[in-house]
């Protein structure tokens, strides 16, 4: 997504009083960056909250565009305001900051802001902190706790495009490791999980699931066969 | 019955006391920004709790089927901490833009300083600047002194009647907040400020008109239900219902409306539902 898809995206869903809100706060955060300040936090209830409509679906809402065009038109100055944004935002502003990363230049710390984004605990943010500048920026370790962390926040993997060619040998490991703990409580193992434990299959782990099938405890069996089940579907 | 406490300290209260306001017809709440029993130390401090205005007690009354809204300011008390007043009102404007946020106060007089002058000044016109009522804290000591120098700071700085409500007033200020123009806060408590009976012969007296009805219930003595036992007290004062649903529920609309930031149609409290990710429910995990 780039800045002109979204503000086209945008531009078609806003009423007048919002399309003129958005064009004042740009000319205004143009001539002095600091209004950004109060223009950030204010964009909801400006412009909106729905999801912006797409085919496929554009996962952005109005408010996230708006944010994000606002912070674009910073230039040059993202780089001072951005840090504060993110540390005053509420979940909704830290989600637009993090989002909007990949189109802005560089903004002094953006992998802590990235990295705070995922211990948050709110899902939306979580799923943010696996971006496309994360995508790009982040080492192998911290995609691969954010990953997790999305497993554990149930946050689905399927909406984040371009983590199958950030897996490495040691993700694919972890994940399988992590179906194998849900299998032996006996919970339910999700199924995105499995295209990226398949892009380095741990062949250990997986024969360790595979026995899970004949385990004595039939909630462990019930949960493997259904695992394994899941898995082969997604073999096409 | 529908009631709308206009000031209402939740941060302070506890889920019991969320049922019971929601059985009493509570269904809108304003919680102004206070000091909190002790002084902070830090501007992080106040970062924290307005961030937990704006995000958790905001979720958590959601999940009782109220909907609550905030008030931003350095309080007069702490506006006396020449390091702090700086660093506080420096941040300020971020939070007065943000969503849920209905007028700025508490502002006013404790001591009636000259540092309390001047953090009331400087917040009056940030009000002007968001276009946002304003939320006045009389002083306990010297109220009579305090509510004419609020009034006279306000007319000063050219705000008009309809944009800022004088609070905690008695039968010896209701007469001068009431001819300046602005609106007249009472909070009823159970043995002090002001009381139900007394509250009910000042509407008898005053008329119902620019009159806001709190319980202003914090971590002190004080009974979160107030406002709910003034509708009744004014039923059996031979007030009709539609004298009752101007006090509890039209006024303090009417007022905080002016922020152009009230939401009034009723949250669906969702037991699955999580404020970044953590939810209310205690022993069972969200969503499971």
């Amino acid at each position: 997504m780039t800045g002109d898809e979204l503000r086209q995206l945008l531009d078609r869903e806003l009423e007048p009083a919002g399309r003129a809100w958005l064009a004042g706060a740009e000319a205004a955060v143009r001539k002095d960056p600091r209004v950004v300040q109060t223009a950030f936090p204010a964009a909801g209830r400006s412009v909106g909250r729905r999801l912006l409509a797409g085919d496929p679906p554009t996962g952005w809402t109005a408010d996230d565009a708006a944010r994000a065009l606002l912070l674009i038109t910073l230039g040059d100055a993202a780089g001072e305001q951005v840090p504060d944004l993110f540390g005053y935002g509420d979940a909704d502003e830290q989600r637009a900051v993090v989002r909007s990363l990949h189109l802005l230049p560089p903004v002094p710390g953006a992998a802590e802001l990235v990295a705070a984004a995922s211990r948050s605990n709110d899902r939306r943010l979580v799923a943010a902190s696996l971006g496309p500048w994360a995508l790009a920026h982040l080492d192998d370790e911290a995609v691969a706790q954010s990953v997790l962390k999305c497993v554990f926040q149930e946050v689905p993997l399927t909406g984040l495009p371009g983590l199958a060619e950030r897996a490495t040998p040691r993700l694919s490991r972890m994940l399988a490791e992590l179906a194998h703990e849900r299998i032996a409580a006996g919970r339910p193992v999700p199924e995105d999980v499995w295209p990226l434990i398949e892009r380095f299959p741990p062949e250990d782990t997986l024969a360790r699931i595979e026995a899970e099938q004949e385990h004595p405890v039939p909630e462990r069996r019930a949960a493997a066969r259904a695992a394994l089940a899941s898995r082969r579907g997604q073999e096409t | 019955m529908r009631i709308f406490d206009p000031h209402i300290h939740m941060s302070s209260r506890t889920t019991d006391d969320y049922e019971a306001m929601y059985a009493a017809g509570v269904r809108a709440i304003v919680e102004p920004a206070f000091w909190l029993g002790q002084p902070r130390t830090s501007v992080g401090s106040f970062v924290d709790y307005f961030q937990s205005l704006l995000g958790w007690e905001r979720f958590r009354a959601s999940q009782f089927g109220i909907r609550h809204h905030c008030t931003i300011a350095l309080n007069p008390k702490e506006a006396n901490d020449p390091g702090l007043r700086t660093e506080v009102l420096s941040i300020l404007p971020r939070f007065l833009a943000k969503d849920g946020v209905v007028a700025v106060g508490e502002v006013g007089y404790d001591s009636a300083t000259p540092d309390e002058d001047a953090a009331f000044e400087e917040q009056v016109a940030m009000g002007q600047e968001h276009r946002l009522p304003l939320l006045v804290h009389t002083p306990h000591r010297d109220k009579a002194a305090g509510t004419r120098r609020s009034i006279d700071l306000l007319r000063a700085a050219g705000v008009p009647g309809e944009m800022a409500v004088i609070d905690h007033n008695n039968e010896l200020t209701v007469e001068d907040t009431l001819d300046s123009g602005y609106w007249a806060g009472f909070s009823v408590y159970p043995d002090t400020k002001m009381d139900v009976d007394r509250m009910v012969r000042i509407l008898q007296q005053y008329g119902t008109d620019r009159i806001l009805v709190n319980s202003a219930a914090d971590w002190g003595r004080s009974d979160p239900l107030r406002v709910r036992k003034v509708a009744d007290a004014m039923t059996a004062a031979g007030f009709d219902a539609d004298d009752v649903d101007k006090v509890v529920w039209r006024n303090p609309v009417e007022f905080f409306g002016r922020s152009g930031r009230l939401e009034l149609d009723e949250p669906a409290p969702d037991a699955a539902a999580t404020f970044a990710g953590n939810s209310i429910l205690r022993g069972a995990p969200a969503g499971s």
